[in-house]
This record gives structure tokens, sequence and C-alpha cells, in this order.
């Protein structure tokens, strides 16, 4: 996927959205505020989530970033694969660093995102 | 580098250290024995003593130049302190002793505590917990402990965002909620939003005097008043405690709780990590609360007191770290009321005197005046691509450590700056000329700073690689 | 004396660069009323030779265990202290180094740190330790902080047999969590009631404390604990004697999830009881869910080896009200004195005192079982420590071997009043003789014995 095609929340997540499956990672900035990622924590497989509920901790060395859930749903997969290899994240925060896919409760919570342009104007502002 | 103590020389036999044993030897059922090798290195002593002056040419230290750690307060350390508390008769004490026997160590202890009242206008301290921030769990415990007796359910703590990570912490631990205050423009607590947050569940509002920015909270004496309308107590983390020595006595305005770091403002040696000491004082009406047991006197005679009907308890299974006392009483003999007053002054002149020398070259978010320490920034070298830490970096290659780092999280690339009273003049002007200096080179030469430390034992270290992939121990099979 | 060096020259000089006239110009933020009324009621300085006459004055009316023949226990231990641990402790380079924050600067430190935590991951057979807690008490209640986190649990069983301080302390700090701790009695062997503690475990626990020796001395039935433990889904926390963990089984070879204890027997004096030596060491699969400051070993700039604090994730500095623990300053400086300790005496050292240690107990166990008015409640299986009954109140006894420069152990009357009247812990280290043993005898018979 690419950047453009997702939307974002001020906390710098990404959703990504197909069908009803939303997958869901940092943007590049968040990855590169943090620095190198050393270790991630996911929720589990199955868990029912609440938009903003926190589903997972991001640490650099001397940071630690919470993972808001941009959206509400059932947690349906996870990528494992961070776990080992959290380095991921810096290298491919938008393809193999995605964090989670959850199946979306109600898409009107969407409107609450960011677009891709209005989430460069909000790094822009503020950042 | 060095090799590890289990790759040194082996001569594969230990000393002996005892007599021979005189008993017929024991064995134990089957059922409790070990079965696999305890794996200990097996070095000569020679060896031994190598390996540790080794390790010992690798650190640095408060008797090898300055300190300038923000928030830690690293004094001089007087030798003689270390004399005294080395004495067999400090030393050599079992805790469960005749009171009788060990009526010396319990007149310290009280002579401790009483001089401690005396500096800080609390009513009453104890010595038993054993570092800051076993102190700060004691104070929250005495505060959930008065409240519970009042039958009030007070579930909040208010604590500011510029405190030691410690605060919160502590206060989880104890089984509050801890709610952050943000600082105002002007680094201070700021009243109108602190009186927005305090009601009736707020339990306690915990700050640190002076804060961590090195500034006195001018309006203390309103804060108080606000938190003790409102029914809560108001906490002080005495971590900058140095500043306040025989000028503001906490308990004469308000504190109702505290703690004190004796390896800080009472000059008991880091150790590279402990141990401290951390006592908590009280005001009068919650002396009641205090751990058990309570050193007492009556007559010439001095006691343990266990007789506490609203105490928390116990933090520590003994009394804390009664070395440590040792080494903090000589001190406040030493320097007796006058002396005490002097360390206030001449760390407020000396951190003034510092701030105002650096504030040439970095940026200052708070101007002056401040207290015992500042807080300086290096966000005016971003522009460079240098960091407070290459600059955190660069100093140790002129032999000087750095400030505390990225603390308080509220200023950007902060560089947190506590000289303390004992350095002199010409080292707090080379500090600053170095600091000046590295200023310069990273206008001038911004990869001298990213390469640094290159004087070091070692390069600077791969916390990333470490963090992702942690060794803690030495590998069995690796060379032995 | 003042250790302030600066001049009334210095000082005129610095205030005049800062732009005032006077020190109280600085104070300008104090409102005058907030500040000191008089002077503060302490005594005049003293000089460097009257602090030291002053301070020997009192250690003079102390009368120190080590230098008698001490049975006293229940924690603190009178041990041999080699020499190199004093000189070690001597350096300055360590003593008066701060946390190794700059760890470039600080190898020294983070190096013995991380060989300290390389023995006792050795010696208790577990996959990693921290760099020290406060003590065994403290170690204790965080293990159980971080065993109620780890299961979402908020019940704990700990041994009846577990000293009441050590209790209190547990106590004191659950508390704040809501956490209930519940005692599984001891049989009439003085260990753990299994069936008793199978029975307390239908309900849902966090975690199950193996007190190994327990208070009494008693070597625990280890690997039956333990298994008993992990069938109902709670963890095993061991607490144990490192010197006994020579010749016990460790808890890694019974598969403990977290192993805590005191190491005040690792060279440490006894100092009234602080600074003490908590250490604790863990599974890997919990590491993050650890208190306390871990030293990793790690490459710099050059790849060379050397050694930095990790994980600082999990600790307040950065992780603040969501931290493992609230643990900030350690017991550094006795970790070193434990990584001397065991460096100088070696393997054979370390087994050589525990050696003696039993040996000399169980010599006094025997030689005092046949004196008439004793009794030995509990059977042989311990370690360096049991309980003795005497027909007459313990004070009765305590006071006539004092009389001859004998400490006879801890009463326990007062905290466990159900072993009776007379009852009394006794800990017979390496430091004591057969002819120590043989006094105590004499005096437990009744003897007149001369001094």
């Amino acid at each position: 996927m690419v950047p453009e095609d997702c939307l974002y929340t001020e906390d710098h997540e990404w959703v990504y959205i197909e069908d009803e499956i939303a997958t869901i990672g940092i943007s590049e900035y968040a990855a590169g505020e943090l620095g190198d990622i050393v270790y991630v924590e996911l929720p589990d497989v199955g868990a029912d989530v609440q938009q903003t509920d926190s589903i997972g901790t991001i640490e650099a060395v001397k940071t630690v970033a919470e993972l808001f859930s941009p959206i509400s749903g059932k947690v349906i997969e996870i990528n494992d694969s961070l776990i080992d290899d959290p380095e991921i994240i810096n290298r491919s925060p938008y393809e193999d660093g995605w964090f989670v896919k959850i199946e979306m409760n109600d898409k009107g919570e969407l409107d609450n995102l960011l677009d891709f342009g209005k989430y460069q104007e909000f790094l822009g502002e503020n950042h | 580098m060095s090799r590890t103590i289990f790759e040194r020389f082996s001569d594969g036999k230990s000393g002996s250290f005892i007599p021979e044993n005189d008993c017929p030897e024991v064995g134990f059922d089957i059922l409790f024995q070990r079965k696999t090798p305890t794996g200990l290195p097996a070095v000569g002593e020679q060896e031994v003593i190598r390996h540790y002056v080794e390790l010992a040419s690798m650190n640095y230290h408060i008797d090898k130049g300055m300190y300038p750690l923000g928030s830690c307060t690293m004094k001089y350390n007087p030798v003689v302190n270390e004399e005294i508390a080395g004495s067999v008769q400090f030393t050599g004490l079992h805790p469960l002793q005749d009171e009788e026997d060990v009526q010396g160590a319990l007149e310290l202890i009280y002579n401790l505590e009483a001089a401690l009242c005396e500096i800080t206008g609390m009513a009453e301290f104890s010595l038993q917990p054993v570092a800051g921030a076993h102190g700060e769990l004691t104070g929250m415990m005495i505060a959930r402990d008065y409240f519970r007796v009042r039958k009030e359910n007070r579930k909040t703590v208010l604590v500011p965002d510029s405190a030691h990570g410690t605060n919160p912490a502590s206060v989880v631990t104890c089984g509050f909620t801890p709610r952050t205050v943000p600082s105002g423009e002007d680094g201070l607590i700021d009243i109108e939003i602190l009186g927005k947050e305090l009601d009736d569940d707020t339990a306690v509002v915990m700050l640190t005097l002076p804060n961590t920015l090195g500034l006195f909270e001018k309006d203390i004496g309103k804060i108080v008043k606000m938190a003790h309308s409102a029914g809560a107590l108001v906490y002080m983390d005495g971590a900058n405690m140095n500043a306040l020595l025989g000028i503001v006595r906490p308990g004469d305005i308000g504190i109702d709780i505290m703690h004190l770091n004796l390896h800080k403002t009472f000059s008991t040696p880091h150790g590279g990590g402990g141990p401290g000491s951390g006592p908590v004082g009280v005001v009068k009406h919650l002396t009641e609360f205090l751990p058990v047991p309570r050193v007492v006197k009556e007559g010439d005679r001095f006691g343990f007191c266990s007789d506490l009907e609203k105490t928390i308890g116990k933090v520590h299974p003994w009394y804390g770290n009664f070395n440590v006392f040792v080494k903090a009483y000589a001190y406040i003999c030493a320097l007796g009321a006058s002396g005490i007053r002097e360390v206030a002054e001449n760390a407020i002149i000396n951190a003034n005197y510092l701030m105002k020398k650096i504030s040439r070259h970095y940026d200052l978010k708070y101007p002056g005046p401040c207290m015992h320490e500042f807080v300086a920034s290096g966000r005016n070298l971003k522009k460079y691509g240098v960091r407070t830490t290459d600059v955190a970096k660069r100093l140790l290659d002129y032999g000087i450590h750095a400030p505390t780092i990225y603390f308080p999280l509220i200023v950007e690339e902060a560089l947190m700056i506590e000289p303390v009273e004992t350095e002199k003049k010409e080292t707090l002007d080379h500090f600053a000329d170095v600091m000046e200096k590295i200023a310069g080179e990273a206008k001038d030469d911004p990869d001298l700073l990213h390469r640094a430390p290159v004087t070091t034992p070692v390069r600077r270290l791969d916390e990333t690689a470490a963090a992702r992939d942690p060794e803690f121990c030495w590998p069995f099979e690796k060379g032995e | 004396m003042s250790y302030v060096q600066n001049t009334d020259r210095d000082r005129k000089e610095m205030l005049d660069y800062i732009g005032v006239s006077s020190f109280e110009e600085l104070l300008k933020p104090v409102a005058k009323e907030l500040r000191i009324k008089g002077r503060l009621k302490l005594g005049p300085p003293m000089s460097e030779a009257e602090v030291v006459g002053h301070c020997s004055g009192l250690a003079r009316r102390n009368r120190p265990a080590s230098e008698m023949v001490s049975f006293l226990g229940a924690g603190i231990y009178d041990r041999y202290i080699p020499a190199t641990v004093r000189y070690v402790l001597s350096r300055s380079e360590f003593y008066t180094s701060y946390t190794p924050y700059q760890a470039e600067m600080s190898q020294g430190t983070l190096q013995a740190i991380y060989e300290y935590q390389t023995m006792i991951t050795r010696l208790t057979a577990m996959d990693a330790a921290n760099a020290s807690m406060y003590d065994a008490a403290t170690s204790l209640a965080e293990s159980i902080l971080m065993a109620c986190t780890i299961k979402r649990t908020d019940r704990v069983l700990v041994p009846a047999a577990l000293s009441k301080r050590v209790r209190k302390v547990l106590e004191s700090y659950s508390a704040g969590k809501g956490i209930t701790i519940e005692s599984i009695p001891w049989k009439k062997n003085g260990t753990l009631d299994l069936e008793k503690a199978e029975k307390m475990l239908s309900d849902k626990a966090a975690a199950v404390v193996l007190a190994q020796p327990n208070y009494f001395g008693l070597l625990e039935q280890a690997h039956a604990v333990s298994a008993l433990a992990h069938e109902n889904g709670a963890l095993l926390i061991a607490l144990v004697d490192p010197v006994s963990l020579a010749l016990v089984a460790p808890p890694g070879e019974y598969d403990a999830d977290i192993a805590v204890g005191e190491g005040q027997s690792l060279g440490i004096p006894q100092s009234f009881g602080g600074p003490l030596l908590g250490f604790m060491a863990t599974r890997k699969q919990y590491i993050r869910k650890c208190p306390g400051r871990l030293i990793s070993s790690t490459v710099d700039a050059d790849g060379k080896r050397g050694y930095v604090m990790t994980l600082q994730t999990r600790e307040q500095h950065i992780r603040r009200e969501k931290a493992t623990s609230n643990i900030c300053t350690n017991e550094g400086l006795c970790a070193l004195s434990a990584a001397v300790y065991l460096s100088t005496i070696g393997d054979d050292g370390f087994m050589e005192v525990a050696l003696q240690s039993a040996a000399k107990s169980h010599e006094l166990y025997r030689l005092l079982s046949g004196v008439p008015g004793v009794t030995l409640p509990f059977g042989d299986d311990f370690f360096q420590e049991f309980v003795v009954r005497f027909s007459g109140p313990a004070e009765e006894f305590l006071s006539r071997a004092k009389k001859m420069g004998v400490l006879g152990g801890v009463s326990l009357e007062k905290d466990f009043p159900e072993l009776g009247e007379g009852s009394i812990l006794v800990a017979v280290t390496e430091k004591r003789t057969l002819e120590d043993l043989q006094l105590f005898r004499d005096i437990a018979a009744g003897k007149e014995v001369r001094k």
C-alpha cells in the first residue's frame, strides 16, 4: 500500500481499509521520532477493542509509545514477525511493519480520521 | 574493555579463608541436593585484586572530578565518615541484639532523627526507608492509612509534570492514581490549574521543592493552603533539600510528609547506585502512622517501641540502612548549624554563577535566579545536527561527567546541571569553558561530537543492540 | 569542619558576575515569611577530631555480635569476610561513583554488576538476575507484585513459617494493590503442609512462595511445592539463602519462576541490619516484568565489548506510573561486595562455607539432643539454623548465655507463641568452632562454666 491511501490519527497511527478489514501501523514520521524500535507488545487475537483504546506498546531504547486503536472492532490478526524483529517498523513502516488487522464494527468512525493531505498539514503545524 | 572475571587466569585452587572444619561432615538427603555446578570464578587473590583495580580504573567518580548531575547532589563524601562508619562497633552489630548492647547505635539513630527534625521542621522522622523512592512509597502509605482511618476514600495524587519518575511510580505502587498537573510558562505549578484539579478525591499534592527545574515554588504558601482546605495532604520530595538547608524548613511552611535523601543532601556516597537512605518526616498529627519500631529515649536509656496503634507497619525488616546513618550523622556533627546553612548558600551561588556562564552558549528556558540547580537546553545546537546526547558524550572526552540529560521531560534537549556547594569556582570556570568549547565544536565540526567519546575506555555503546537482544550474564560455555 | 572550598573572595566575584549585590538577592523567589526564623538549633561545628571523638564514644557503647560467640541469625548472619572485599569497597572509584548513566565512563561499575548478575544467575540456576534490590523482604514483596501482574490475580500464598518482619513488609507493599496474602500452615515437622496448600490452591492464586530453607531453618520438598504451584496455574517464587545453594538444589532446578533472597551473607557486614542486598533472578519470559536495573553486554562503535543499563523502558524514569517498580537507588555497592566475595573464595571456598555451616549446626543439634530440659521439636532436615526449646523461658537461657559471652539465638516466643515457651532459633555459621558448640551445650545443660 502507499501512504497516500491511508487514513491517520493525530497519534500517528495509519489505517488502511479493505472491505471491513482495517490494517493498522504507525507512520514513518512516528517511527523516525521514536528512533530504533527495540520491542513491541501486541494485543491478543480475538480481543474486542474500542476506538482510542491502547492496544499495544512500542518501545525504543529510552522511550515508550502506546499504540491506540484508530477504530473499534475485533482483532483478527497480529504481525508476529514484529516480536522477533521490531526493526521492520523502522525499515518498512507502511508495508512489512503493520501491527494488527481489525474487523471494524462501525465504518462511521473513519470520519474521525485524517486523510493523507490533512495528516501532512497536521504534521506541518505541530511538528 | 577488560576480561571478565570468568576469563581470568585460574590456578584451580582458592585460598584458605577459614580454619579447617573441626566437626563431622553431614550429607543431605538426595532430594535436597544440588545437581548443577555453581560456576563461580576460581582465581587467585592477586588476580582478584588486579581485576577489580582494573575495573576501578574505568570508572569516573567524585574523587576524580566534578559530577554536575542535576537532582543527584554529587557532593564530596568526607573520607573521615568512611573511617568512622567502618568501625566494627557499628558494622558488627546484629539487629536482634539486646538493647543494652546497642545503646550507642540507638542513640545515634535517635540523635540523627532529632537533627533531621530540626533541619526540616518536621515533628518526627523515621530512618527506616532505604532509598528516596522507598521514602516516597512510605510517605504514600502514611497518607493512605491516614485517609483510611478517617474513612475518606480519596484516590488521586496530583503530581506536577516536572516531577521525578519515582513520584508517579510510588503513587501507583501504593494504590493511588497519579494525575499530572502541567507546569505554567514560568516552570512553576499553575495555581489556577491546581485549584481546578483539587477536589474531594484528592489525597495528596506531591511536589518537589525546589522543583526539578531548580525553581522555588513561589506560591508554595498558597498551594499548601489550597490543598489543606480541600482536605488533602502535601508531600514534599526532598531530593533537592540541598537548596533549602538553613533557609526554609518544610515543616514551617505546612508540608505534611516529606523524605530526604541522605545520599544526596547529607553527603553519604552513592556507591555506583546505592546503598542510599530515604528517611521520612511527618507533622505532629501523622506521627502515629510512622513505620515501626521507633527509637525512644527514657531517662538516659534508648530503646525500641513497636507500640504504635496506627502504624503502616514495616517497609524494611530492620531499621533501615544503619551504616549510611553513621556517615550522615558524622557529617551533620561536623557542619553544625552554621555549616548546614553554608551548604545551601554556596550551592545556590555556584548554580547561579554557572547558569549565567552556560547561558552564553546554551538556551535557558527559565531565566534566574535559580536555586541549587538549573536546566539549560541544547536545542540551539539542533540546527547543526547535534543533539544533547552528543554534547554529553563530548564532555566525557574532556574528562568531565555529563549533566543529567533529557530530564525534566518538559524541557526540550534538557541539560540539568547541579554544581553543588563543594565545587570551587575554578572548577566551575573550567566546566563552563569546556561547555563553551563544545558549543563551538558543534558549529564547526559536528561530526566530532557524533563520534564522541573517543578518550574513554570504550567508544559510544550500542544501546539499541542491547535492548533488542540483551545478554545479562556471561555464558557458561564461553571461556572458563 | 566545612567542606566548602570557595573563599569569601570567590563568592564576591561570583555574585558580581551574576549581577547581584548579595546572596539575599538570589533568594528573591523565597518569600521572607517562608524563611526560617532565627538559627537552626544544632550544635556548633565540630573539628574532624571532635567528630571522630564523639562518634567513637557512641561506638564504644555498642557490643558487636561479630566480636562475641554469636548464634544469632533469622536473616542476618555472622560470617567471615575476606580482606579483599573491604579493600575493593574502600576504593573511591567504586564507592564515590554515581549510577552508571554515562556508560562509557562507568564501565568499571557496569562490568562488576554484570559479573554479579552472572554469579547470581549461576547460583540460582535461573536465566537472568537484576542489578540488586534493597533486601530480601522488599525483593520478595516486589516479586509478589510482579507475579500478580503476570497472572492478573491478586492472591498469593506464603508459608506461615516466614519471618514476621518479612511478612509485615509484604503486607505494607501489597495493601496498595489490594493483594491478599494467605499463609500455608506447617506440619508437625515444621515444613509446609502440602495437603492444605493444595486445598488453598483450588482458588486461583498468582504465586506460591517457597522459603528454602524456611524461617525455622528447615528444608522443604521444593520439587513437590513447585509442581503443586504449577499444576494449579500459579508461579513459584523461591526465597532462598544464597549460601545454602552450594549444597541445596537451586531454584532453577525445581523450575521456580522467580528467585529472591538476602545477599548479606555474601561479604556484607551485619551492620545492625542495613545496608543489605536483595537479589532477584527470573526466567527469560518474565524479564520485561522485572523491577530494577539490568545490565547487558553490548559492543561499542569499534565493535569492542562493553556494558550498558538496558530495558530501561521498564523503569520509573521513563515509564513513570506504568513502571514495573518505583525503585531507583538500589544496593549497587553491596552487589559489588557479593561479587568480590564470591570471586575471592571461588567454588571451593563457597562450598567450604556451606559445608562447615551445615556440619557445625548439625553437630550442635547432635550435642543438644539428650540434654535434659532441651527439646528439638523438628527433625534434622535443616541447613544451618534450627529451633531449640528449653523447659523454661527463652530469656532465662539467653541471659545466662550472654554472661558467658554467648549470644544464644533469637527467641521465638513473641513471634511464634504456638511453638511454646522457651523456643529459640539457633544459627550456626562457619565462624563457630567445636569449642563454641560445646560451650553452648554446657550452658544449655545448666553447667557452671567458666569463661
